[in-house]
């Protein structure tokens, strides 16, 4: 096992960079974060259509969600795959594809706990938000997301976590991430393949406990705030 | 200053408010009584527009705060509205509730808002729990940072929607000495209550409703008196039973 790390560890950490692309242990951090970076802001939008009181708005975004949500990642990574280039005209990166899978993917899902959080916030703290003469945007930046958000923390890290973990379906189209690049080393190694993938699950299992044992710390520290009302 | 004409709500088929007329000046201090149900509620939040009506025009200092196409949030910041339930904003201080309208809705600089908060809670007695959080204080501090919040928009009219029903019975006084401070500085109240002795000492009329229609509309002592409505000798009556809270 020791050799195995010795040999291959810059390939397992960033593929075959600067020689050729990104990939490895890098590329699926990239991945994660820039996932997680945009589908948070999508889902808080599609959160909030959800709640819309216009059906104009609530309808169709009503749809996608169900539809993305009642669909395997694996359909929508190919739905991407397949459908990305004919829409746009040009190739897409096996990057992009995979990050507009993952953005709607769990846009539609995060979209549903932000629907969740602000339901779940009394009707009296957007009434009186509104009351004091603050607008619908006001009210929910000021009011309700705040509270909301906070509410939501343990799903969204749950969620986080396992956005994180999906990259490695990047795999099935060729995206030299992690769990790809461990592929490769297995099949140049052969006779290891128990080591090869035991690095690779721990390396997955201390990426997910770190992200939620950081996420547990910044809610200890904002807790003073969270205490709800009597 | 507050018109009602002839307006009707529904909530469903239920009738909240019956073809309600009626009429309240500046500087009057109006206290709305009756059983549960009868519509009071429903009455005090039409003001604000916090519920819609069916029919009917509410008319404030002469304009109909239910045409479609008015600025609700403007005409909503200068009237305060305080709720039952607080609804303090538990994720911000206490003076952080005071300040966040003024300086949202108005436009205030932190420091002008600050000064503005620091002054009401001290009028309400709570200048020490400024940097307190709601969930740190009693029900009747908390109504009392509520009341201070609503009145940081210098609102011309103050709606008040059962302030005291949530409450344990200890902390009611407190509130209620300071509405009736507000009274006597000649601001503008519309209270729902159910605290009778205290309808009767502050109160410039009376309103008693029931099944959403104003049936009596009389000064305190005429009411407690003379009541005219069977209907309100009865709500009466039954103040006085034995276990009721007295008069």
């Amino acid at each position: 096992m020791i050799d195995l790390i010795r040999n291959y560890w810059l390939y397992f950490l960033v593929g075959q960079y600067p020689q050729g692309p990104l990939g490895g242990l890098a590329l699926t951090l990239l991945l994660g974060v820039a996932a997680l970076g945009l589908a948070l802001p999508l889902g808080v939008v599609l959160g909030l259509a959800r709640t819309s009181s216009h059906r104009v708005i609530r309808w169709p975004v009503t749809a996608l969600v169900y539809v993305v949500r009642g669909t395997p990642l694996l359909m929508v990574i190919f739905w991407a795959y397949f459908f990305l280039p004919a829409i746009t005209g040009q190739q897409t990166s096996q990057f992009n594809t995979m990050l507009a899978a993952l953005v709607l993917f769990n846009g539609a899902y995060l979209a549903e706990i932000v629907r969740a959080g602000i339901q779940g916030i009394p009707r009296g703290q957007s009434e009186c938000a509104r009351a004091l003469g603050l607008g619908y945007w006001q009210s929910m930046r000021a009011v309700i997301l705040p509270q909301a958000l906070r509410n939501m923390l343990p799903s969204l890290v749950a969620q986080f976590v396992t956005t994180l973990k999906e990259t490695s379906l990047g795999y099935i189209i060729g995206l030299s991430e992690v769990s790809f690049i461990a592929g490769q080393i297995n099949a140049q190694v052969l006779t290891k393949p128990v080591a090869v993938y035991t690095i690779l699950a721990l390396t997955y299992f201390v990426l997910c406990f770190g992200l939620s044992r950081i996420v547990r710390l910044l809610e200890k520290r904002t807790q003073r705030s969270s205490v709800v009302m009597p | 200053m507050i018109e009602f004409r002839n307006v009707t709500k529904f909530y469903g088929s239920f009738r909240a408010l019956d073809d309600v007329t009626e009429t309240i000046a500046r500087g009057e201090v109006v206290v709305i009584c009756g059983p549960s149900g009868s519509g009071k509620s429903t009455l005090i939040r039409t003001i604000n527009r916090l519920e819609p009506i069916d029919s009917g025009q509410i008319l404030l200092d002469g304009e109909d705060i239910h045409r479609p196409g008015l600025d609700v949030d403007r005409f909503r910041s200068g009237i305060g509205f305080v709720f039952q339930q607080f609804n303090l904003f538990p994720h911000l201080s206490v003076l952080e509730n005071c300040t966040l309208a003024p300086m949202k809705v108005r436009g205030l600089s932190e420091a002008a808002a600050r000064e503005r908060a620091l002054a009401l809670l001290e009028r309400v007695g709570l200048a020490g729990k400024a940097q307190s959080y709601p969930a740190q204080l009693s029900g009747g501090q908390q109504q009392r940072v509520a009341i201070a919040r609503a009145l940081a928009m210098e609102p011309p009219l103050m709606l008040f929607d059962e302030p005291t029903s949530a409450l344990d019975p200890e902390m009611v006084s407190e509130v209620l000495l300071v509405i009736r401070d507000l009274a006597h500085k000649g601001q503008t109240l519309v209270i729902v209550t159910h605290e009778m002795g205290f309808a009767r000492e502050v109160a410039d009329r009376i309103f008693f409703m029931d099944e959403g229609r104003i049936l009596e509309r009389a000064s305190p002592e005429d009411f407690f008196e003379r009541p005219q409505h069977p209907r309100a000798r009865q709500f009466l009556s039954d103040l006085r039973s034995p276990f009721a809270r007295s008069v």
